[in-house]
């Protein structure tokens, strides 16, 4: 419990770990593209879409398994196709959360029937069934091996290459899209490129923090940023900067607490930073509140 | 392929025989019995969720109730406790939140849902860890099951589904004028702040009991499905109301039967059912609309092929 005591030493020895080393190359890169593109989802209000993506996530990774085919052939196909389907169905219909809701739900229902089949055909080789089945539920950001780490940080910032390219016009296509394709922004186009990259997202952050998890990477450090900063080019650097913060602590906790899964570690902080930024709001504005009528008053007195 | 053979019964296809082998099950009537009890309810809460467009809560509020289930057994406690006390710390939390109309607002509400959502999900992780080992428990949470429902939890599920259908009966007015037009209601003095809250609480207790049966994951087969499926069928109230209900109990009465007889989870079969009604629904909707079948709303707004609202319309 060295560790604890001096946290530059038990980071050093902690890096001595290969699975970590892979652990923290793979999650930094991962967490800067969630925080980049979950702060446009949160500024579009598109969460629930995020929320439908990691139902698809689970569902494509686990039929991949079922079928005996790679797993992220699973999962990134279908997450992009079904990012580019919400983009081509929203625009025909304003499909609302119940039929968003309905659909994905049956589709989470289809995951559970390809999870029962998949641990039931590998019911031979003992528990890794049903423990590849958690894995897509809930991640594995500690099993992944050097190469697949590699793989997925490559991945990850292909991501965020292709944010700071497009990040401009996107915040603004997001933020006012009428005022945006006014001054000649291609709004459409910028909505698919935006949802391949989600979906993208989607596919990479569940081999770290799972299908179920990377809704809290992509809403939790964009809904802090947000409180922190109005500025909305500053705020989407400040939400991929709680996201890498939380991956780190996240990782650290794993790793001095081997009973807590890193995804826990990672959602707590996210959590806890949120928490945070709300206090910290919330406080000014009871000052604001407690200050207000003084000054009104003061106003009136001077006129 | 194995299965589990305790899992899987014989199907003769001769169904009255095959009914009663089933029904001489104790676990199965039990399961009957609590199935019948939370499709009662998940029908009658989910037709006001839809209306006031917080199927995305309602779905938060039982992914809540899994870490409440799995800290629960963590702790030694019943499920069932765990369940509901999960859904009604998430219902007071979403309750608390202010609720304004202007967009900001909105994604803020939007990514508070969600990270309440992963938090909670990551929690319940953590309590599993902690544990030790209950992976077939776990997809049992997430995904449902309807084994080992004792008759207590039959008790406890009847109970709490009788209280909040009480509550429901006395603030059912109120809530649909709130719902439906939350500025007049408020001016007529309806207190519309105290019967969001509430509603969200009963919401809570809802979310609970569904979770136990589809699990915590696939709540919207009851909650929704059978509510939106309703509402395209009739856009009286009263009709879409009742038709709820019954499509609620049969889409479980239905999935518990051929789980019964099969390897996979319930929550598979709920959730295809469910969302089999709805698109069954929706179609045939869609072609009443394009034959032009409704005289009455055609007359009504013509041009407006889709119709108004349901529930709107009548207000």
């Amino acid at each position: 419990m060295i560790a604890t005591l001096d946290p530059f030493v038990g980071l050093a020895h902690m890096l001595d770990h290969p699975f970590l080393r892979s652990a923290f190359i793979a999650g930094t890169c991962i967490a800067l593209a969630a925080g980049l593109v979950g702060y446009v989802v949160v500024v579009r209000g598109q969460v629930f879409s995020g929320d439908a993506l990691s139902h698809v996530a689970f569902t494509g990774a686990l039929a991949a398994l079922a079928f005996g085919i790679d797993l992220r052939a699973g999962l990134y196909g279908s997450c992009v196709v079904f990012a580019v389907l919400m983009v081509v169905l929203g625009r025909r219909a304003t499909a609302d959360d119940t039929v968003i809701g309905s659909v994905f739900a049956w589709i989470l229902g289809l995951g559970a029937l390809f999870l029962s089949i998949f641990t039931t055909t590998q019911s031979g080789s003992g528990a890794m069934g049903s423990n590849a089945g958690v894995d897509v539920l809930f991640g594995s950001i500690l099993g992944l091996t050097s190469g697949q780490a590699l793989g997925d940080a490559v991945v990850a910032l292909g991501i965020v290459a292709v944010f700071i390219v497009i990040g401009r016009p996107l915040v603004f296509a997001s933020l006012d899209p009428l005022v945006a394709s006014a001054r000649g922004v291609p709004v459409r186009a910028l909505d698919y490129a935006f949802f391949i990259l989600l979906g993208i997202t989607a596919g990479v952050a569940t081999q770290a923090v799972g299908a179920l998890l990377l809704l809290g990477l992509l809403a939790a450090p964009a809904g802090a940023s947000q409180r922190i900063s109005t500025r909305p080019f500053v705020a989407v650097w400040v939400a991929a900067g709680i996201a890498v913060v939380s991956m780190w602590s996240g990782l650290t906790l794993a790793y001095l607490a081997p009973r807590v899964p890193p995804s826990f570690g990672i959602l707590a902080v996210a959590t806890g930073v949120y928490l945070s930024a709300f206090a910290v709001t919330w406080a000014r504005q009871w000052r604001r509140r407690f200050r207000g009528p003084v000054t009104l008053r003061a106003g009136l007195h001077g006129s | 392929m194995t299965v589990p053979p305790l899992l899987v019964a014989r199907i003769d296809w001769n169904i009255s025989a095959d009914l009663h082998q089933m029904l001489t099950q104790h676990f199965m009537v039990n399961a009957f019995r609590a199935g019948t009890v939370v499709a009662v309810l998940a029908g009658a809460i989910g037709w006001f969720m839809i209306l006031r467009h917080q199927s995305f809560a309602g779905h938060t509020l039982a992914v809540v109730s899994f870490p409440g289930a799995a800290g629960a057994i963590w702790l030694g406690l019943s499920a069932t406790v765990g369940y509901f006390a999960g859904s009604i710390a998430a219902a007071l939390v979403i309750a608390a939140v202010p609720r304004s109309s202007s967009g900001r607002a909105r994604s803020e509400e939007s990514a508070v849902i969600g990270t309440v959502q992963a938090f909670a999900l990551a929690l319940g992780v953590l309590f599993v860890s902690l544990y030790g080992g209950f992976l077939d428990g776990l997809t049992g949470l997430l995904f449902g099951t309807f084994l080992g429902i004792s008759d207590v939890q039959v008790v406890v599920l009847a109970a709490v589904a009788g209280a909040v259908l009480v509550l429901l009966a006395i603030g059912a007015r109120p809530l649909f004028f709130a719902t439906v037009d939350a500025d007049v209601a408020a001016a007529r003095g309806v207190p519309v702040r105290a019967l969001s809250v509430a509603f969200m609480l009963l919401l809570g207790c809802a979310a609970a009991e569904v979770s136990q049966i589809t699990g915590a994951l696939l709540v919207f087969a009851l909650l929704v499905m059978p509510a939106a499926a309703a509402q395209q069928i009739s856009p009286r109230p009263v009709v879409s109301f009742g038709l709820t209900i019954l499509l609620a109990v049969a889409v479980t009465w239905l999935s518990l039967g051929v789980a019964y007889y099969s390897a996979y989870p319930v929550g598979f079969y709920v959730s295809t059912f469910g969302f089999t009604v709805y698109v069954l629904a929706s179609g045939g909707r869609a072609l009443a609309d394009r034959l032009g079948t409704r005289h009455l709303r055609g007359a009504l707004s013509p041009g407006n092929q889709s119709g108004p609202r349901p529930g709107v319309a009548t207000a």
